[in-house]
């Protein structure tokens, strides 16, 4: 062997992330994984799971296994790694309101099987600044949340000290719009406030900070721009170096190396020939594994059928197959860096570090990230970020191929056949719910009472919650109990939406003549043409429900907005009270059939049944007949991009249903 | 069409499924609908019991935090069993015409709650950040729930707007911005009745906002001069400070009742609506047909039995009257 090559580097970790229907049915699945060469595991929790809710809760309805896997209580995650050596295993858990809940649970886990705590490596990703920008299954207002997600952290330094307690996500902003120098800032901003919150508490050393910040991992997104993703991600490790050693002082360069795992983007993956995904999810993984030096240390990659609905197991498996070839079959792993010396990527990469440099300062200067997510500064920035990509796909100055260039195609063999994705049983929901009705008359009711009421006390006195927690995952608490002391005790909280009242942009001539047809219909009304933007559910994904408000206020509508997480009868009453023409419902989590009935219904039962619905998310061809034959008049999915034509079918729809003066 | 007349009455009888198609007709401008929503308004005018409803205004800088502290006066009065009935006025694009009605999601409290009632508006075209319909809404909201708020960006203008249709005013300030300078710059510090810093839990930023609006009080001329400003401290994020606040309001209500006040202000707010209204739609040029501002005002203190409402559209006909005939 030459110089230039040695012996392949150890890969990265390769994860999928997955999780559905049951504790049972997942265990299977992660199984299967392994045996496919998964090396990592990547759990995928229920929406009620990860906002602190039970499985038999009202606002769980519909939501139970769909876009990840229950888990109210001990046996459910003991069930879900039963036979898996908890000890030998990376486990990735996506959880975040209730990160140190299911961390708890974990521990509790590896107690009960005997094994010891200080074994278990992976990461709880713990983020919740990132929830109020872009995710959305946040619980507690910002600075509680901060201070269990830093209990977690102070927690884990010592208890558990190979694990991640922390991973800093920037994944999400970029699929809520952020341009890399954004994600750069903001990401960092977030870590600087989790580091802030753990040197202030009186229980963690000042000794121990190098040692907080040699656990905080990061988890990026890597975009289709991929020589861009190389210079993002080796800024971003400039950035964390220098600003671990001026702002923490932490000496040993090992502790300030800049660690993270990576989810690659599903922004752009499209809905027509979805089988182009599969080209682009590949090179979207070069970003982050070219650049030896900025190297992820863990990949997980969607599925090709993603912005179809949930992936089927073969659909993973082909995804897992790529990191696979990419790692075992190139010769990528057998260099040292290969862009050292590059004065391009060099020259890219010190831009890009300059740029959010300035970010990062001014939103530091603004009360760092705490403040810029009450101020809605952050959340602003992305969704105008969003506004001006979905714009130049619109205009074509964006090219996205099968959507708005080459666009005739072939009928897809991949689509052909009666399901191409995954269909949740409907019985999951009714099976997890037996199953926590039993669980629950099983457990000593006294030693349940006794653990949350120690949890109430530690969490008022401000002490870590993190060993009353695992006392009560010992005890039989469930997840919603759990969630309900501190909801009790840190109240709720309602984000910003970040979507401002005046318009930023310069309408093209086709949203004038929209605007045209929106004041012309406003006179035939007699007053202006006012609609509800409405998220049903627990589906905190909010990009399209904004981008949809944002492009009605902009062609002249008044528009209702009021966040995500709401009920269908909040809905209902919400349409009434405020007078609107047409609801548009945004549903992302698979769950649309029972919720937008459920709106149906209401209307009806309410004297409005003539009021138009239209419904946007991802959902399958045959759910849309179903949806539209119940009385939906539009249903609208990924593929449909050109919000220009939504608007005009929104003045359609009402023109329809008004009834003639 | 809707039966004005049955309307009014459920409004009156307090029906809260009456509320909203009476909102709807009340914004409806085809006359036709106006007429109808004339008579509708007047009827309520008339025939709502004196006091009534408290209606409070709440204005302050983007940013200050109105909605949050909406959302925790709403909590506390929904807890001693007030319903509620709360118009948001939020700015439109003046060249869409369009408009986001607003990060009404912080006041939560009234998510599926049916004692409280939210309409957003939109300001529309009119200068100031005042929707049109907003004295509408307010009427309509007073004769079905116990106490009506009206939420708008402050910038000077609307304060002028919001505190002829509400009998209590209350600034809510941003510490720390430099937004109450702004404020008191704007020559509009003799309106308020009530001051609220918000955000007390900042701390000495706050002190020190609540300190300059004190002594920018001290030198103005209060218009009421039997009732001392306040200004409060209040955090509506940790719930300091709101029943302070509702205590303010509740005294400020019986004071202008007591000493009568508020039917006094009531009067001045209906002849600046009645200004406001035909000025909006006929100008000046159309407003000098009645002799001016202090002609119209003439007209309307002479007409003291009629709804402003009524009033509006029968001197809005006079001058459309004399606008076609020789001048």
């Amino acid at each position: 062997m030459t110089q230039s090559r040695h012996a392949p580097d150890r890969p990265w970790v390769f994860r999928t992330y997955s999780g559905h229907s049951s504790a049972r049915a997942s265990n299977a699945l992660y199984r299967q994984n392994l045996a496919k060469g998964q090396t990592g595991l990547s759990v995928a929790f229920d929406l009620p799971t990860q906002t602190g809710f039970d499985s038999d809760h009202p606002l769980a309805r519909g939501e139970v296994g769909k876009v990840g896997v229950p888990i109210c209580h001990l046996e459910d995650l003991l069930e879900l790694f039963e036979g898996l050596p908890l000890d030998r295993m990376n486990t990735s858990m996506t959880i975040n309101a209730t990160a140190a809940w299911l961390l708890a649970l974990f521990v509790a886990a590896a107690e009960r099987t005997g094994v010891d705590p200080r074994l278990l490596q992976g990461t709880t990703q713990n983020d919740i600044i990132k929830e109020y920008l872009s995710r959305g299954t946040y619980v507690f207002p910002p600075e509680p949340s901060l201070r269990l997600t830093s209990d977690v952290v102070a927690y884990s330094v010592d208890a558990i000290p190979k694990w991640n307690p922390i991973n800093v996500c920037s994944y999400h902003l970029q699929e809520a719009g952020a341009t890399p120098v954004q994600e750069i800032a903001y990401a960092l901003a977030n870590a600087i406030g989790v580091l802030d919150a753990v040197r202030a508490r009186p229980d963690v050393p000042a000794g121990a900070i190098p040692r907080v910040v040699g656990r905080i991992s990061f988890f990026l997104n890597s975009g289709i721009r991929f020589v861009e993703e190389v210079c993002k991600a080796r800024a971003m490790g400039e950035l964390w170096d220098e600003i671990t050693r001026d702002r923490y002082g932490v000496d040993d360069a090992e502790l300030r190396r800049f660690r993270y795992g990576v989810q690659v983007n599903s922004l752009g993956l499209t809905e027509s020939q979805p089988e182009n995904n599969a080209i682009r999810i590949a090179l979207e993984a070069l970003g982050v594994t070219l650049s030896k030096q900025a190297r992820c240390r863990a990949l997980q990659l969607p599925a090709w059928n993603e912005a179809l609905g949930l992936p089927r197991p073969w659909d993973q498996q082909w995804s897992l197959r790529i990191q696979q070839i990419l790692a075992y079959e190139t010769d990528l792993l057998e260099y040292e860096d290969l862009f050292e010396g590059s004065k391009v990527v060099e020259a890219r990469t010190r831009e890009l570090r300059q740029e959010a440099r300035a970010e990062l300062d001014r939103v530091l200067a603004m009360g760092g990230v705490v403040g810029a997510v009450e101020n809605a500064w952050m959340k602003q920035r992305l969704v105008e970020s969003q506004t001006r990509r979905a714009e130049a796909i619109e205009r074509g100055e964006l090219t996205v191929v099968g959507v708005n260039r080459f666009t005739e195609s072939e009928p897809s063999p991949l689509l052909a056949g009666e399901q191409s994705v995954l269909r949740v049983d409907e019985r999951a929901e009714r099976e997890q719910i037996e199953k926590l009705v039993a669980f629950r008359a099983r457990r000593s009711e006294a030693e349940v009472e006794s653990a949350l009421r120690n949890l109430a006390d530690v969490a008022a006195a401000g002490a870590n919650v993190m060993p009353a927690s695992i006392r009560a995952a010992h005890a039989g608490v469930t997840t919603g109990e759990w969630a309900d002391v501190l909801r009790r005790l840190f109240g709720e909280y309602r984000a910003p939406t970040g979507v401002r009242p005046r318009a930023g942009s310069q309408p093209d001539a086709r949203s004038a003549a929209v605007r045209e047809r929106v004041h012309a219909l406003a006179e035939r009304l007699g007053r202006p043409l006012k609609v509800l933007v409405g998220k049903p559910g627990l589906d905190g994904h909010s990009n399209g429900a904004e981008q949809i408000a944002v492009r009605a206020r902009d062609v002249g509508m008044e528009v209702v907005y009021e966040g995500i997480r709401l009920t269908p009868e909040q809905i209902v009453r919400s349409a009434r009270d405020e007078g609107v023409h047409l609801i548009g419902l945004s549903i992302l989590s698979g769950s649309h059939g029972l919720l937008v009935l459920d709106v149906l219904d209401r209307l009806r039962k309410g004297g409005q049944a003539e009021l138009p619905v239209v419904v946007g998310g991802i959902i399958p061809e045959e759910d849309a007949r179903a949806l539209r034959a119940a009385g939906v008049r539009r249903v609208y999915t990924p593929k449909d991009y050109d919000l220009g034509r939504i608007m005009d079918e929104i003045v359609d729809v009402v023109a329809e249903s008004a009834p003639v003066a | 069409m809707p039966d004005a007349d049955a309307l009014a009455g459920r409004l009156l009888a307090r029906e809260r499924e009456a509320v909203a198609p009476a909102l709807n007709l009340a914004d409806d401008r085809r006359p036709a609908e106006r007429a109808l929503a004339a008579a509708l308004l007047d009827r309520l005018e008339r025939e709502a019991p004196f006091p009534g409803a408290p209606r409070v205004g709440l204005t302050g800088a983007p940013g200050a935090g109105k909605s949050t502290l909406l959302d925790a006066l709403l909590r506390r009065l929904r807890a001693r069993g007030e319903t509620v009935g709360v118009v948001a006025v939020d700015p439109s694009s003046r060249e869409s015409g369009g408009a986001l009605l607003g990060d009404r999601i912080r006041v939560h409290a009234a998510a599926g709650d049916a004692g409280v009632f939210v309409r957003s508006m939109a300001a529309r075209e009119r200068l100031g950040g005042l929707a049109d319909a907003t004295r509408a809404g307010v009427a309509i909201l007073a004769a079905a729930f116990d106490r009506v708020f009206v939420e708008t960006v402050g910038v000077g203008q609307s304060e002028v707007e919001v505190a002829s249709l509400a009998d209590t005013l209350v600034y809510v300030a941003n510490p720390g911005t430099g937004d109450a300078l702004q404020f008191m710059k704007a020559g509009v510090i003799e309106l308020p009745d009530v001051f609220v810093v918000n955000k007390s839990d900042l701390g000495a930023a706050a002190q020190r906002t609540a300190h300059e609006l004190e002594a920018g009080l001290a030198l103005g001329l209060a218009a009421d001069a039997g009732w001392r400003r306040p200004v409060l401290l209040a955090s509506a994020r940790d719930g300091t400070g709101v029943a302070e606040i509702l205590a303010a309001l509740d005294a400020h209500f019986a004071h202008q009742v007591a000493s009568g006040a508020l039917v006094a202000r009531r009067a001045l707010g209906r002849e600046s609506f009645v200004l406001e209204a035909l000025l909006g739609r006929y100008g000046s040029f159309g407003l000098a047909r009645l002799g001016g501002r202090e002609g119209a005002r003439v007209r309307v203190r002479e007409r003291s039995g009629a709804s402003s409402f009524a009033l509006a559209e029968e001197l809005g006909r006079e001058i459309e009257a004399s606008l076609r005939g020789p001048a």
